[in-house]
């Protein structure tokens, strides 16, 4: 791999910066947005966004398709979709492992599948969907969570697996959410690395979480308001040392920071990958 | 869509999570795993407040004015008997709350404020205004060359943003004054109705005071009826109604975007 090749960081964008970002135009490698914020006619989204496209790369990222609904993604939301994508033609397009439309309510939340079979084949055929609705492949991102359910007949790597196989999908790999589930699961992040298909991994994201104790019991929520863990950088040093640099995103969505600090976290990811890219060159 | 027959399991699954999800007492739907011990009510929790707060907060983002109006408190408390009674139907959170002045109509506990639900319909139209599609307002100047003669058979388009909310409550005095000022300005002892005009000629969104039966004007304009026609049918519903003034302010606001 040649340097001027190397994945690089980016952002998720937010309104708050982009104003800021048009002026400065700071030296980060690509903006993020959620797909959902853009399906409006027009006004000061569509307006922004033109011109930090014109100015950067871009990874649509879904978060309302609901490819896991066991009575059908809504065909008038890809449909919608689709023309996001079609207009401002991003390089990477992702949706979740989760479901968030049922009974044709929608539950704002990327809420958790029971890991079997028949949640396979589901979400298999709705993936194949999509990316025959969009003309090309998709990443599905690993979820956090709270829960698990009865009757579970795999492991979620191994359900990620097998999606990508099935559907030829590539997965969106968010150490933050390894994390926050390890610590809720009680299992551990690096095996669940370990047993991670690295190869069908096209992009990353970190973001921040927080920490609730009560009654002497630890939960992590993935709220995306603050700074990266510790052990969420550590585990992507790791990942990246092992598995060789991808793009990679940082989340912040809640309590947003001073662009200068989302920045920075940008920065400490981008040297991340700029190190194993150095080592790739020297190595080659 | 009827769920595949694989799906089914899932199907019951999703049905009884979402149902608990939304309902008001707390109880965790079968087929969650039981080994999580005490703190399963607390996990199932967590999804319930993403959704419930998530929501509440979208609601008060796009009415400010409103919980201004009733305090965060009660604000907070009606979004939730809202979000029990009328979820989102759409992953397009812009479009969520369409329903919420008349759900407001029906409020009992702020039943003590009238104009509330005109005051949530103003609000909505601001933040339908601000997702609208484009367009470049048309210059009064192109109304003032047209021959007088010609005037009555104008046909002005209306701006894809515009909307017009008539009110017997002066609402554009409340949002005016909860909007911009520290203390909001005590109601004036006479209280009359008022119209307000929400534009967007650029990126900004804006409120006007459009006189009195200017409503009826555009509800005209925007059935294609030509400007003599539209006049006289605003007049009949309003005797002093002030053509001039609604139409420097319509153009004015970027509320016009052509004359032919």
């Amino acid at each position: 791999m040649t340097v001027d090749r190397l994945p690089r960081a980016g952002a998720g964008l937010k309104p708050e910066h982009q104003r800021h970002i048009l002026d400065a135009r700071p030296d980060v490698g690509w903006f993020e947005v959620h797909a959902e914020n853009y399906m409006g006619a027009g006004g000061p989204p569509h307006h922004f966004l033109e011109r930090i496209r014109a100015l950067y790369p871009l990874s649509v990222h879904g978060v309302g398709l609901s490819i896991g609904s066991a009575d059908g993604m809504a065909p008038g939301h890809l449909a919608r979709l689709k023309a996001v994508v079609d207009r401002y033609q991003p390089f990477i397009v992702s949706e979740h492992l989760a479901w968030s439309t049922h009974d044709g309510i929608f539950l704002n939340d990327l809420l958790p599948l029971p890991y079997t079979e028949a949640t396979l084949s589901l979400v298999a055929r709705h993936v194949d969907e999509v990316q025959t609705a969009l003309g090309r492949r998709i990443l599905i991102e690993n979820p956090s969570t709270y829960l698990r359910f009865d009757g579970e007949e795999m492991p979620e790597t191994e359900f990620l697996h097998a999606l990508a196989r099935r559907s030829g999908c590539g997965l969106l790999l968010d150490i933050n959410n390894v994390v926050v589930s390890a610590a809720n699961h009680d299992f551990d992040a690096r095996t669940y690395l370990a047993s991670f298909p690295h190869e069908h991994v096209a992009e990353i994201h970190l973001a921040g979480h927080a920490v609730l104790e009560r009654d002497g019991e630890t939960l992590f929520v993935d709220t995306h308001d603050r700074t990266i863990s510790l052990e969420v950088w550590r585990l992507f040093r790791e990942v990246i040392a092992h598995h060789g640099p991808r793009p990679t995103l940082i989340e912040w969505d809640a309590e947003v920071p001073a662009w200068q600090d989302l920045e920075g976290e940008v920065r400490q990811a981008q040297s991340v990958l700029q190190a194993t890219g150095d080592f790739d060159a020297r190595a080659a | 869509m009827l769920a595949q027959p694989d799906g089914t399991g899932i199907a019951d699954l999703q049905h009884r999570f979402g149902q608990a999800v939304l309902q008001a007492p707390l109880s965790v739907p079968d087929g969650i795993r039981r080994d999580l011990g005490p703190t399963r009510e607390r996990r199932f929790g967590i999804y319930r407040n993403n959704v419930k707060a998530s929501l509440a907060a979208a609601l008060a983002a796009r009415f400010p004015v409103v919980e201004r109006l009733v305090g965060k408190e009660l604000f907070t408390a009606m979004a939730l008997v809202f979000i029990e009674r009328h979820p989102p139907r759409s992953p397009v959170l812009a479009e969520y709350g369409a329903n919420f002045a008349n759900f407001l109509e029906g409020f009992d506990p702020t039943a003590d404020l009238p104009y509330l639900p005109d005051i949530a319909r103003l609000e909505w139209a601001r933040l339908v205004a601000f997702h609208s599609a484009d367009a470049s307002p048309a210059d009064i100047g192109l109304l003032t060359e047209l021959p007088p003669e010609m005037l009555g058979s104008a046909q002005l388009g209306l701006h894809p943003a515009m909307a017009v909310i008539a009110s017997p409550w002066p609402i554009v005095s409340i949002w005016t004054t909860n909007t911009h000022d520290e203390t909001p300005q005590p109601p004036a002892a006479d209280w009359t109705g008022e119209t307000a005009l929400v534009t967007r000629p650029h990126l900004e969104v804006f409120v006007h005071r459009l006189p009195q039966g200017a409503d009826r004007l555009v509800a005209e304009l925007a059935h294609e009826q030509a400007l003599g026609a539209a006049t006289e049918a605003a007049s009949r519903a309003h005797a002093d109604f002030d053509l001039a003034t609604t139409l420097s302010t319509l153009f004015g606001a970027g509320a016009i975007t052509t004359l032919s």
